[in-house]
């Protein structure tokens, strides 16, 4: 019965995530197969009795153990000089050409400038509090006692609030022109903005694919292939080239919101793919139920259907906001600010040059840190729709 | 007869109505947008229509599988661009499933070493943009030794800022036999397979049919190999002067992209390998004990089957997004299809006709993949009541 299954129809092939209910055993009981139970008598020798059943229980698992050993024994020691023991941490870039590891002054320096991009210098406590304001909200939205009318009520408002930071030009703040803008915020706004505008446009979409009217069913289908079928790249340049093009003579629109009207549609088409796999798990007794009633599409859609659809839906809607959070990167090619950019600008500097691997190192970890934390909290969001789901 | 407010109330009449509607306004945004972009395009005094193809492109292109020169047409620019994009495309699947497959069986170990690594791997990968990725492994091979001071990674395999050095077979007559043989013992190998199937599902008796496959497929190359005379010789690169001479080169840039694009793409694969896996029941191996199959038999005849009917329709949509994926070489400055297609608009102005070029093609290769892979659903499909 698909009933017990509710995330898995469909398929979403930028995040392929195993069958939850797999996961979830696999995970509680990690070796439980492998390690069959100890005589109390052996408490003792524990780590011997656990290193031998895991490490070391077959021939092949000796022979791979004493690779991996190897391999570490090859990697660790350099890159732990590397990294932290040979590392210069502070100064001008001569004690970093004299120290044999790694440049770290080269992010006390450049930090700013990796986070904020080109924003007016003494005015950089602005985007760091947009930003704050936003990690925050994004913590709190991740806890379920949260999820409550006013939830949106407050995004809105953070959405304002970071509006007012960023651009200024009220209550005493200097206007800041959005071409200015630069860095962590851009990455940040890009991607909350257009899974947020995505969202409603995908359920529309993911209705129309389901629709009885062939018209609507066509252009929708029509519309999320396409999307889902051309690369974010060639998109982007739709949205940065073609956009101008589309408007009438004197119409100008920023090369922020292009970008944005580009990537809400690319993600919307994936998004819609999710919502239609919520949308295909609700046993149809539920409609016809409504229909029972007498309720017309929309009340059936609004009270019936939807509610329980986007239940089921909400991890693969964290795994496209990952997926949005990365592609935002792109972004860089068709010329705009966002974190990637500025890394790269960072490395440019003549001075700073041969650092390059500190500075892609640490933008790698800041890209990492919000995925990987959001991947984790989409694996427990799925875990827990499990086990309501689950008898 | 019924009137007109009356017939608004059949579901069907509405359905029409509302239909209408919808195609008169899309109808409508389209018209506008197409009339806005073309007073647009007048105004600047850009040409439309697809003739520009056949006009000299003047660009060169740093690497390409045809002969390519500056005074070729735009088709030809573009169609090179596409090449570029299908060759390390299809590079980059081959790399990436291999490496895929590995890790995810890794995940899978008993070993704890093993399984860390694994995991480690797999995190770390899927966690970072594929653009960051790119661009360092790019700046990475950009800052390498001069070839004076390549790095030879395996014998006769160099790495240097100029690209890889590999050797290449020195050729011979004899090759295209040898190329002939092997195409013949693959069709001979599909027909001992078949052969050995039949008559198991006829007499019960087991035939020995991989390593008859494998036969089928050797033997004819190597009894080719031999009767043409042996002609195996390697033009290895050496160092002349500032630069590698002979053997084969790939540049810095596909290098990169190859490099980057498996690596990042073997992340999604592993998992994938890794929940196909643990979707058969364990109960289906103890089935395949209980009837006195061995180890090998149950993973080739129970397990797989089952498993891969899980693992190709994710792994099919990985390919695509792969090749999809390889559309950040303009990043990096590889000359692939959206690379060329964006040069060829900025020069010519033809914005429109280069982006819907580039998109349809893109297009295609997507539909034609997930075409192969409904054919593949509808054959391995669980037949059920």
């Amino acid at each position: 019965m698909s009933k017990q299954f509710p995330a898995d129809p469909a398929p979403i092939p930028t995040a392929p995530v195993p069958p939850a209910h797999w996961a979830a055993s696999y995970e509680e009981e990690p070796s439980q197969a492998s390690a069959p139970p100890q005589a109390n008598g052996m408490t003792a020798l524990k780590p011997f009795g656990w290193a031998k059943d895991n490490l070391f229980n077959t021939p092949l698992n000796t022979a791979l153990t004493v690779a991996c050993l190897f391999l570490l024994w090859l990697v660790v020691p350099p890159m732990a000089n590397w990294l932290l023991l040979n590392a210069s941490w502070s100064g001008s870039s001569e004690a970093c050409r004299e120290a044999a590891g790694a440049c770290w002054s080269v992010i006390v320096v450049k930090h700013r400038l990796i986070f904020f991009g080109t924003y007016p210098y003494d005015e950089q406590w602005r985007p760091f509090l947009a930003c704050a304001l936003f990690v925050a909200m994004l913590g709190a939205s991740g806890v379920r006692a949260f999820w409550r009318p006013w939830l949106a009520v407050a995004w809105a408002l953070t959405l304002v609030g970071m509006g007012v930071l960023m651009w200024g030009g009220v209550a005493g703040l200097t206007y800041v022109p959005n071409d200015r803008w630069g860095g962590l915020p851009i990455t940040l706004m890009l991607s909350v903005f257009s899974i947020a505008l995505a969202f409603p446009l995908s359920i529309l979409l993911a209705l129309g694919r389901q629709s009885s009217l062939p018209a609507i069913r066509t252009f929708c289908v029509g519309f999320i292939e396409t999307m889902r079928g051309v690369p974010l790249v060639s998109v982007l340049f739709m949205a940065s080239v073609m956009f101008p093009l589309f408007l009438p003579e004197g119409v100008t629109v920023d090369k922020l919101l292009r970008a944005l009207a580009g990537m809400t549609l690319f993600t919307a088409a994936y998004l819609a793919e999710a919502v239609r796999g919520g949308l295909q798990a609700i046993p149809k007794g539920q409609s016809e139920a409504a229909d029972a009633l007498g309720l017309s599409y929309w009340q059936k859609t609004m009270l019936i259907v939807l509610p329980q659809a986007l239940r089921i839906v909400i991890p693969p809607i964290v795994n496209q906001f990952i997926s949005a959070f990365k592609d935002t990167s792109l972004v860089t090619i068709v010329g705009l600010y966002d974190l990637l950019t500025a890394a790269t600008v960072a490395t440019t500097d003549p001075e700073w040059r041969p650092y390059f691997a500190e500075v892609y190192v640490f933008a790698g970890l800041m890209f990492w840190i919000f995925c990987f934390s959001m991947s984790r909290y989409s694996q427990w969001l799925e875990r827990l729709a499990n086990r309501y789901t689950r008898r | 007869m019924t009137n007109p407010v009356q017939a608004l109330n059949s579901a069907r009449v509405r359905g029409w109505l509302y239909q209408a509607l919808f195609l008169a306004c899309t109808l409508a945004v389209a018209w506008y947008l197409v009339s806005n972009t073309l007073t647009n395009l007048a105004n600047r005094g850009v040409a439309t229509g697809l003739g520009f193809l056949h006009r000299e492109a003047g660009f060169e292109i740093g690497e390409s599988l045809l002969s390519y020169t500056a005074s070729d047409t735009y088709l030809k620019a573009l169609v090179v661009g596409l090449l570029n994009t299908l060759a390390v495309s299809a590079a980059g699947v081959v790399l990436a499933t291999v490496l895929g497959v590995l890790i995810g069986i890794g995940r899978l170990s008993s070993n704890w070493m093993v399984n860390r690594f694994a995991t480690l791997y797999v995190e770390t990968v899927r966690n970072v943009p594929l653009l960051l990725q790119l661009v360092v492994w790019y700046t990475i091979l950009n800052r390498l030794p001069s070839p004076r001071e390549a790095l030879e990674i395996l014998p006769g395999i160099f790495l240097s800022n100029r690209g890889m050095k590999f050797p290449v077979l020195v050729e011979h007559a004899g090759h295209g036999w040898i190329l002939l043989a092997l195409v013949a013992g693959i069709a001979a190998a599909f027909a001992v397979v078949r052969h050995g199937r039949r008559r198991r599902e006829a007499t019960g008796k087991p035939f020995p049919t991989l390593p008859a496959a494998i036969a089928a497929v050797l033997l004819p190359p190597a009894l080719a190999f031999i009767a043409t005379g042996a002609p195996l010789a390697f033009d290895v690169p050496v160092l002349a002067g500032f630069n590698f001479e002979g053997g084969g080169s790939v540049t810095p840039e596909f290098t990169a992209l190859l490099i980057g694009l498996s690596v990042y793409t073997a992340g999604f694969i592993a998992e994938i390998v890794r929940s196909g896996i643990l979707a058969v029941p364990h109960g289906q191996t103890e089935a395949g004990l209980a009837l006195g199959l061995s180890p090998g038999k149950i993973l080739r005849l129970v397990i797989l089957p089952q498993a891969l009917r899980v693992i190709v329709p994710p792994l099919t949509s990985q390919y695509l997004n792969l090749t999809k994926n390889s559309s950040l070489a303009v990043a990096i400055g590889y000359p692939d299809l959206v690379s060329v297609s964006n040069t060829s608009a900025n020069q010519t102005g033809q914005v429109v006709e280069a982006v819907a070029m580039m998109m349809l093609v893109y297009l295609i290769i997507s539909l034609a993949i997930s075409g192969f892979m409904n054919w593949y659903n509808r054959r391995v499909a669980l037949v059920t009541r």
